[in-house]
């Protein structure tokens, strides 16, 4: 006994600085580090966005070259989904999971420092690369070959940025499924399990499936450049379409690895706030693993127009339309727990709801581009931007900041403020549209995407676009401000149970955390579950 | 030796080995990108900066873990740990093959015909562009990228090659069993053993190389048939390579004592890890070089 309790009680001296946040093994701390990276990444990635909405404000050329342009649509995805998305994700697992199942930390808290600082020197790769000789990749995020092949120097360090990236998110998935799997304290069955840890493993599973896939599409791509090899070139055998295939396997299960993680946060806030437990848990947990495994025969729905075969083509329609079934019931069991709940709209449960419609509009658009002859008019528009967009931007993103402010007092141990955070919410959530919507309306109208002028009929809704573009992208620095104010200077101290009805053993113990969640493995006690058995 | 409780949670102790071996990967890979561009001594020197402290990081890291777990600190809780730490790790391995085995398929199933006439894909680049080029495998493609090449027989060096590796799985699994038995002997002579095997097949793959490249004109140029070749095949090597030096590894504690009849998981993980290099290779020798 007395080893490793020492062991747990180590840590809690005095730590300098470097020791803290380089050499940590403590989940809290690098989830700190998780998230404010991606933070910073979201302002990198976000600053992207608004030089790619000033250009476009008006028709013709006005503040770029369109190499330049090229380059910032790139990074800007790039960034987006591999340093802002997934890593904040991440932390939040890192957070929340120890404390949702009872644990000490994660399984193997060096492993996990290790995927953390992965991150930042994968960054410094690929952002180099705008300071290289031919500039920084300009052939999309999906970098497909053989355009992106004809880049300048930056293609080695995009590829081996692209490893690092698969490399930190397998090692950081394989961390959480022996937390979850081996950690949980005895007597918290799987199927008691909060939604958040559940949509967690699920997406673990699929990260260790594709990323894998990632990196072996990169690494043929790294030989035909500069090895010889022939795996894209028809001339000797190969085929660019190979390239596509194999990408959009990772692809496609990567759009859900970033949006299961979300299902789980929403299923958290959202009986908190109805004061309801969540309808249909068991149900929720199949419609997540259904998804997952969807998600694996469906990747084709993104090259309806490169010539398939026609089997192929009806095949990957019914596929993918069979996905919107499991995300339904997701919908409807997120309805079904606020009807007749007793609502309350604090500003986690604000976000919470703007996600269903969001999300939801998202999933509608996807269904229509899932049909292959209509798909054939939207694919390579505005109209597949706008519904990315609206799954990631109104889904992924706002479901991380509603995580933000649901558990932000559990973690700083004081309250934000309210007016403030409000504020962020209602300006995000009409500027999201503004900024969003009417890229339906340009996408069917025939606008491409990845262009930087276009065509004057298009000027209109451009400009409404970018208006909304830098409105939220401004929206996004109060959250700045309410955030360093919650963690650094308000005064108002949070209760263990930050919200009146929330369950989970996270909000057993104090708010702040104590530095190790859990020293000794804590007794269930029914009643203070979110899920499984209960009646509150 | 005290016993770890297994009520009381374990965390280990701060480590700055993580940040090393993040340290060590970034310049590995900043060299190895300045060097694919040109940059030949500048990419050098960087990247044998960068291999060095990734081998400097895994004496240490590891060298840590193994004083820990000799001192008893590791509860069985942890333990479970590290073996599904390490089998999610394999698995990713796997998936890592299975990309390029798909797009073996992919090609010797769809794009080979196609380029050869068939079906509506077919006849546009078949009648136009590349007339009646016939699809057969291997090939380097309708404008035969890398000229006329032969490939091996799969019945002399990769048959030999089989069957080392399958009886080098035997061989470990029957050290494994005389670990559990605490024969130590037994253990020792067939670790070893495995060992010769591994190496011998590494010997193997060099002969076969170099036959290719020398005598048959088969190399990393020769179209589809190469690049395909060469990529499963390669990193299969390196993965048998990486394997061979665990093995190394697990051989010398073993004559050391690090292991007991119960405490063994590290080389257990390395077991795994080597029947599963054995599975891939089944996999190339049925679908690369006999079909
Ligand atoms: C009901 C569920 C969904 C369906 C039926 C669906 C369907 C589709 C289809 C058919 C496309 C290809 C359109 C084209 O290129 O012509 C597409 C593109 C895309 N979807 Fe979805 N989708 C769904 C949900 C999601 C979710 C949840 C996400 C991410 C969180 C997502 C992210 C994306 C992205 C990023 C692209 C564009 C990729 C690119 O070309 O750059 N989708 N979706
Ligand atoms: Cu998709």
């Amino acid at each position: 006994m007395s080893s490793t309790a020492q062991a747990v009680h180590y840590e809690e001296h005095h730590q300098g600085w470097f020791e803290r946040w380089f050499m940590s093994t403590n989940h809290k701390d690098i989830g700190t580090l998780y998230l404010s990276f991606s933070f910073l990444m979201l302002f990198v990635g976000g600053s992207f966005a608004m030089l790619i909405r000033a250009e476009l404000f008006e028709p013709g050329m006005q503040l770029m070259q369109p190499y330049f342009f090229n380059e910032l649509t790139s990074m800007h995805g790039l960034v987006m989904i591999f340093g802002v998305i997934m890593p904040s994700f991440v932390g939040l697992a890192n957070w929340m999971i120890p404390m949702q199942i009872g644990a000490p930390d994660m399984a193997l808290p060096r492993l996990n420092n290790l995927s953390f600082w992965i991150l930042p020197f994968a960054f410094v790769l690929l952002l180099s690369t705008f300071f290289m000789p031919g500039g920084a990749p300009a052939a999309g995020w999906t970098m497909y070959p053989p355009l992106v092949l004809q880049g300048g120097e930056s293609i080695a360090f995009m590829i081996f940025a692209i490893h690092l990236m698969g490399i930190s998110s397998i090692l950081g998935s394989i961390n959480i499924i022996a937390t979850i799997l081996n950690l949980r304290a005895p007597g918290l069955d799987l199927l008691k399990m909060p939604m958040f840890c559940w949509s967690w493993l699920i997406t673990s599973f699929l990260v260790i499936a594709v990323m894998p896939v990632l990196a072996g599409a990169v690494t043929m791509m790294l030989f035909d450049r500069f090895f010889g090899t022939n795996f894209f070139n028809a001339a000797a055998g190969g085929d660019p379409v190979m390239y596509q295939h194999v990408f959009w396997f990772f692809g496609h299960p990567e759009v859900y690895i970033m949006i299961l993680p979300a299902f789980g946060i929403i299923s958290e806030i959202v009986p908190t706030f109805s004061r309801k437990p969540l309808f249909g848990y068991k149900a929720m947990v199949y419609a997540i693993a259904c998804i997952a495994f969807l998600s694996f025969i469906v990747w084709s729905h993104h090259m309806f127009t490169v010539g398939l075969p026609l089997g192929a083509e009806v095949f990957f329609m019914f596929s993918t339309m069979l996905i919107a079934v499991p995300t339904g019931v997701k919908i409807f069991n997120w309805v079904a727990t606020m009807w007749r709940g007793s609502l309350s709209f604090e500003v986690p449960m604000l976000w919470a709801i703007a996600f269903i419609v969001l999300f939801s509009i998202g999933g509608f658009s996807g269904v229509m581009m899932a049909l292959v002859p209509a798909d054939f008019q939207y694919n390579q528009t505005y109209f597949i931007v706008a519904h990315f967009h609206y799954v990631l931007v109104g889904g992924a993103l706002f479901s991380i900041i509603g995580a933000v402010y649901y558990w932000l007092p559990k973690w700083s141990g004081h309250m934000y403020s309210n007016f403030w955070s409000k504020l962020h919410f209602w300006s995000s959530a009409i500027s999201v549209n503004v900024l969003f919507f009417p890229q339906h309306f340009l996408g069917l109208a025939g606008m491409p995407r990845r262009i930087p002028d276009y065509n004057v009929a298009f000027a209109d809704w451009n400009m409404v676009s970018s208006i909304g573009g830098f409105w939220f992208g401004a929206t996004q620095l109060i959250f700045v401000g309410v955030v360093i104010h919650c963690v650094f200077f308000s005064k108002a101290k949070a209760a263990s149970r930050v919200w009146e009805h929330a369950y989970g053993l996270e909000w057993t113990l104090p708010s702040p955390a104590p530095h190790h969640s859990f020293t000794v493995p804590p007794v269930i006690d029914d009643s203070q579950l979110a899920h499984g058995d209960i009646s509150h | 030796m005290s016993q770890p409780d297994a009520n009381v949670y374990y965390v280990p102790h701060k480590s700055r080995w993580p940040i090393v071996a993040t340290l060590g990967m970034f310049l590995f890979m900043v060299g190895a990108a300045n060097w694919l561009n040109g940059h030949d001594t500048a990419g050098q020197v960087i990247l044998a900066l960068g291999a060095l402290t990734i081998v400097g990081m895994m004496f240490g890291w590891f060298g840590n873990v193994i004083r820990e777990s000799l001192k008893g600190t590791f509860n069985s809780q942890v333990d479970t740990s590290f073996r599904m730490g390490m089998m999610w790790f394999i698995m990713s391995e796997v998936f890592f093959f299975a990309a390029f085995f798909g797009g073996l398929f992919y090609i010797r199933t769809f794009v080979v015909p196609w380029l050869g006439g068939l079906g509506d894909k077919g006849v546009l680049t078949n009648g136009y562009i590349w007339q009646g080029f016939s699809a057969a495998w291997p090939t380097n493609g309708p404008e035969a990228i890398g000229g006329a090449f032969n490939v091996t027989s799969p019945w002399r060096i990769p048959l030999i090659n089989t069957l080392l590796l399958l009886s080098s799985s035997i061989t470990v699994t029957v050290a494994h069993h005389a670990l559990r038995a605490g024969n130590r002997k037994r253990l020792i002579g067939f670790l070893g053993l495995t060992i010769v095997l591994g190496i011998l097949f590494l010997f193997g793959q060099a002969i076969e190389y170099s036959d290719n490249y020398l005598h048959l004109n088969m190399t990393l140029h020769s179209g589809i048939y190469g690049a395909t070749f060469y990529i499963l095949t390669g990193f299969h090597c390196l993965h048998v390579t990486l394997g061979t030096i665990m093995l190394i590894v697990m051989w010398l504690r073993c004559v050391r004592g690090h292991f007991n009849r119960e405490h063994h998981f590290a080389f257990e993980a390395v077991s795994w890890y080597w029947h599963f290099v054995d599975v891939i290779w089944l996999c190339l020798f049925l679908f690369v070089y006999i079909l």
